[in-house]
């Protein structure tokens, strides 16, 4: 059983958890993930690290089904079953000379500790963070003391360059070399982003988040097509070459359980008489 | 002359049992396994014995049930398998006891149904007080809580070492638990082995993937001694195009979604699995069969198992191959897929197969399926669940760098000790065979946890 220390609404409908756990702080690194399960009846819910201290550790969440609801209504305090981590492979971080870390919606949360990590590397690090609007952009503050520099994109205006990271990502390149990127997002705006990486022939790390059972490598729910190779994302992965990745395929698999999905949360809306956290 | 034919086990009728998940074989009534250990002709020389991988006593806990001395009966089966509940439900004891038993050589006669009678007396559940030895002083590291780790676990509890049990699921039992369906082997079975266990002592730790979350070296430093008990759990799939369809799942995904995690509760477990009309299965073993039937009773209207060789080499236990035909299942043997075909949303549409014939033995000593030209085809199907075969984990490669492996990526393990090329170190099970039967692999536990209490004792 695992703590929930702290909870807090960041964003519409986005919470910053704290959760106690005595052991991911020691072998955590950046680009790592864990699996949760809330209690008997839940799915297993994969969530990137975002941050660590001793013997506690924090994610990020959004809530657009069941059981991201259901983990964000768990009040300080109150525990979860079980916790598996950390999972994946860590970011391959060096010093590289300038890059550039994109994140996009609720990616710019997992994105937070690989842009930490490369700026501490020695990096010259440039942040484009995009979100639908204003409101939504979240955790700003925390990247700037990591970032050389800050765009900003949104779809709506409502903050920075009106539109998506690729604007953001296109001034960048013009402007100067960079050597590696980081994009983590959207399939789509992950998809958009490596094409833009590989028209200026630079190594572009994505962070794939496809629908997981295990996170151990022993289902293939997780498996995508890469350089033409069949990869398992939570054993292989998470981080691959987004030039390489078969995109329009994997955006497909995403959709896969959505019927499932839907009538998941329908059954919870009703149980929970319509309302939810 | 005893009866010439087994005593039938009853059975939920196939149209009830395809809409749900019971189990399926109701087991023995008293008189009715008196009737059967009757047949049991007592034999001097045993010949079933030499079938069972642990070698259990079958004609002294045979005697001590038609005796009626049904606690003396569990002490002799307990004594050499910790998990008869489960052997006698998932054995594939035609090729093991059963197959040398001197009634089946009758013609036209039946062997003893040993594996029948075992799990009656199993089911009796007489308490077993286990006799756990005061401490000797030494810890041993279990990795992975499947039959094989089990089984060390509790051999070596009873002699008084601390045993500690790393699974990287939440809850213990290994494939009996995210493979084997509910119909076949209730959980509650597992969970109660399980207990009995614990209650011996060993202590477990759940959600710890040795490798990944606990580093092995650090358990190799910190234990007396170290045992591998993984299994070879990663799925493999055929590889031919259009593989990443939707709709197209590993039997490993769609078991461990419906087993472990109770998606045929869904929506009261979160957990959803995916269900079409016209489901195959590629393959013939015991996991083709399970997600065979599981699709089935999930309510798939057809149910096609598509297996490249002939009916004759298949490797599912005989019992579940009958209980799949009896729900409905269609069997397509000598027929290879070749291609997934898709729709414009990526949903799988259709399967081009070839007809197969059946040459040469190969190395597992079937006659290999070659292709015969020409005889491509299409079958529709909106559902694909692969069930090929599993191999060992990747994390393994990267987690026990320091432990060797054998030419198909298995832990190199001496098969009398389940010595590794670490002197701390043993191993067994599926990790070791490559996929092989629940029996085996205890039996590989019971093995090395003798070969350990050795090796703690400095001998
Ligand atoms: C490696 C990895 C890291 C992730 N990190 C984060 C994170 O830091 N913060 C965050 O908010 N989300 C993260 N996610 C996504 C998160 O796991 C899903 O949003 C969540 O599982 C959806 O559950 P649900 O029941 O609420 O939604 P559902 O209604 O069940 O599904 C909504 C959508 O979420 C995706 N999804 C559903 N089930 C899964 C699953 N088992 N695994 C992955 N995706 C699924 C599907 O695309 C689906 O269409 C990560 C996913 C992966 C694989
Ligand atoms: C669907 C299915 C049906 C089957 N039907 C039958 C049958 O009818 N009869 C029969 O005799 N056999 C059957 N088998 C085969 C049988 O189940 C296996 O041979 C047997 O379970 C092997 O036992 P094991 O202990 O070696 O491994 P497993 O049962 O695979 O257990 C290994 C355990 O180790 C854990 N683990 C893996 N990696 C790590 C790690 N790094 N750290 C910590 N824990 C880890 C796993 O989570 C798992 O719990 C079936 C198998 C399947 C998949
Ligand atoms: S354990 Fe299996 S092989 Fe051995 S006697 Fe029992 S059923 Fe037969
Ligand atoms: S071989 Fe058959 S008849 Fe003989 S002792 Fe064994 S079970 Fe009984
Ligand atoms: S989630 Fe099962 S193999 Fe990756
Ligand atoms: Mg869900």
């Amino acid at each position: 059983m695992y703590k929930v220390i702290s909870r807090e609404a960041i964003a519409p409908d986005t919470f910053d958890i704290w959760l106690e756990h005595p052991n991911i702080h020691k072998r955590a690194k950046p680009g790592q993930f864990l699996i949760l399960r809330l209690d008997e009846f839940s799915e297993r819910i994969p969530l990137t690290i975002v941050s660590t201290a001793e013997g506690r550790l924090r994610v990020i969440i959004k809530t657009i089904g069941k059981s991201t609801y259901k983990l964000c209504a768990v009040k300080p305090g109150e525990t979860i079953a079980d916790i598996v981590g950390p999972l994946g492979n860590p970011s391959e971080i060096d010093r590289f000379g300038t890059v550039c870390v994109i994140g996009g919606g609720v990616g710019i949360a997992p994105l937070f500790p690989i842009a930490k990590a490369l700026k501490e590397a020695g990096n010259r690090v440039i942040g484009i963070l995009g979100a639908a609007k204003k409101e939504l952009l979240i955790m700003k503050d925390e990247f700037l003391p990591h970032l050389d520099e800050l765009y900003i994109t949104t779809d709506d205006g409502s903050e920075g360059i009106k539109g998506t990271v690729t604007v953001a990502l296109q001034k960048v390149l013009k402007k100067e070399k960079v050597e590696v990127i980081w994009a983590i997002g959207p399939m789509v705006m992950m998809k958009f982003v490596s094409l833009m990486a590989a028209e200026n022939n630079t190594l572009c790390w994505v962070s794939l988040n496809p629908i997981m059972v295990d996170g151990t490598g022993m289902c293939g729910a997780c498996r995508a097509e890469v350089g033409e190779e069949v990869k398992f994302t939570c054993v292989h992965g998470p981080e691959f070459d987004g030039r390489k990745v078969k995109w329009d395929e994997l955006i497909k698999r995403q959709y896969q359980y959505r019927e499932e999905e839907k009538r998941a949360m329908e059954d919870y809306l009703k149980e929970m008489g319509g309302k939810n956290a | 002359m005893p009866e010439k034919n087994k005593t039938k086990m009853r059975e939920l009728d196939p149209i009830q049992r395809i809409g749900c998940f019971e189990e399926v074989a109701l087991g023995y009534s008293k008189e009715e396994a008196l009737k059967e250990a009757a047949r049991c002709l007592q034999c001097k020389n045993q010949p079933c014995v030499s079938g069972c991988p642990v070698g259990i006593n079958i004609p002294g806990f045979i005697k001590a049930l038609r005796e009626e001395r049904y606690k003396d009966s569990a002490m002799i089966l307990k004594g050499d398998n910790n998990l008869p509940a489960v052997c006698g439900r998932v054995c594939p004891q035609e090729k093991q006891c059963e197959a040398r038993c001197i009634l089946g050589r009758v013609p036209g006669g039946d062997a003893v149904a040993i594996g029948r009678l075992e799990r009656f007396v199993a089911d009796l559940e007489i308490p077993i007080e286990s006799v756990v030895k005061p401490s000797i002083h030494k810890k041993v590291a279990v990795i992975g809580a499947g039959p094989a780790g089990l089984t060390v676990a509790a051999d070596l509890a009873k002699e008084g070492v601390s045993v500690t049990v790393f699974e990287a699921f939440h809850t213990a039992g290994g494939v009996l638990v995210y493979g084997i369906p509910e119909f076949r082997l209730p959980k509650k079975i597992v969970s109660n082995e399980v207990q009995f266990v614990q209650e011996m002592g060993v202590e477990f730790r759940f959600n710890e993937i040795v490798g990944r979350t606990v580093p092995f070296e650090e358990l190799v430093n910190d234990y007396d001694a170290v045992f591998i008990g993984i299994g070879a759990g990663a799925p493999r799939f055929m590889g031919i195009p259009g593989t990443n369809l939707n709709n197209i799942f590993s039997a490993s995904e769609f078991l461990t979604r419906v087993n472990l995690m109770k998606a045929y509760l869904f929506p009261k477990y979160d957990t959803p699995v995916k269900i079409k009309d016209r489901v195959a299965v590629i393959g013939a073993g015991n996991v083709t069969m399970d997600a065979a039937r599981t699709a089935r009773r999930l309510g798939a209207k057809e149910v096609h198992i598509v297996y490249r060789r002939s009916e004759e080499e298949m490797p599912a236990r005989l019992e579940e191959y009958h209980h799949a035909m009896e729900e409905g299942i269609k069997l397509h043997c000598l027929t290879l897929p070749v291609e997934y075909l898709g729709d414009a949303n990526n949903n799988v549409v259709a399967m081009k197969c070839v007809k197969m014939t059946l040459g040469e033995p190969d190395s597992s000593g079937r006659r290999r399926p070659v292709q015969l030209e020409n005889s491509e085809f299409t079958m529709e199907v909106d559902m694909v669940i692969e069930a090929i075969g599993q191999t060992p984990n990747a994390v393994l490669k990267a987690g026990f760098s320091s432990v060797q492996l054998n030419k198909w990526g298995s832990i190199q393990a001496d098969e009398e000790t389940g010595r590794t090329n670490l002197p701390k170190v043993f191993a067994g099970g599926d990790i070791v065979t490559g996929a092989a039967t629940v029996i085996e692999a205890m039996g590989a536990g019971k093995r090395s946890a003798k070969a350990i209490l050795k090796y703690l004792a400095g001998v």
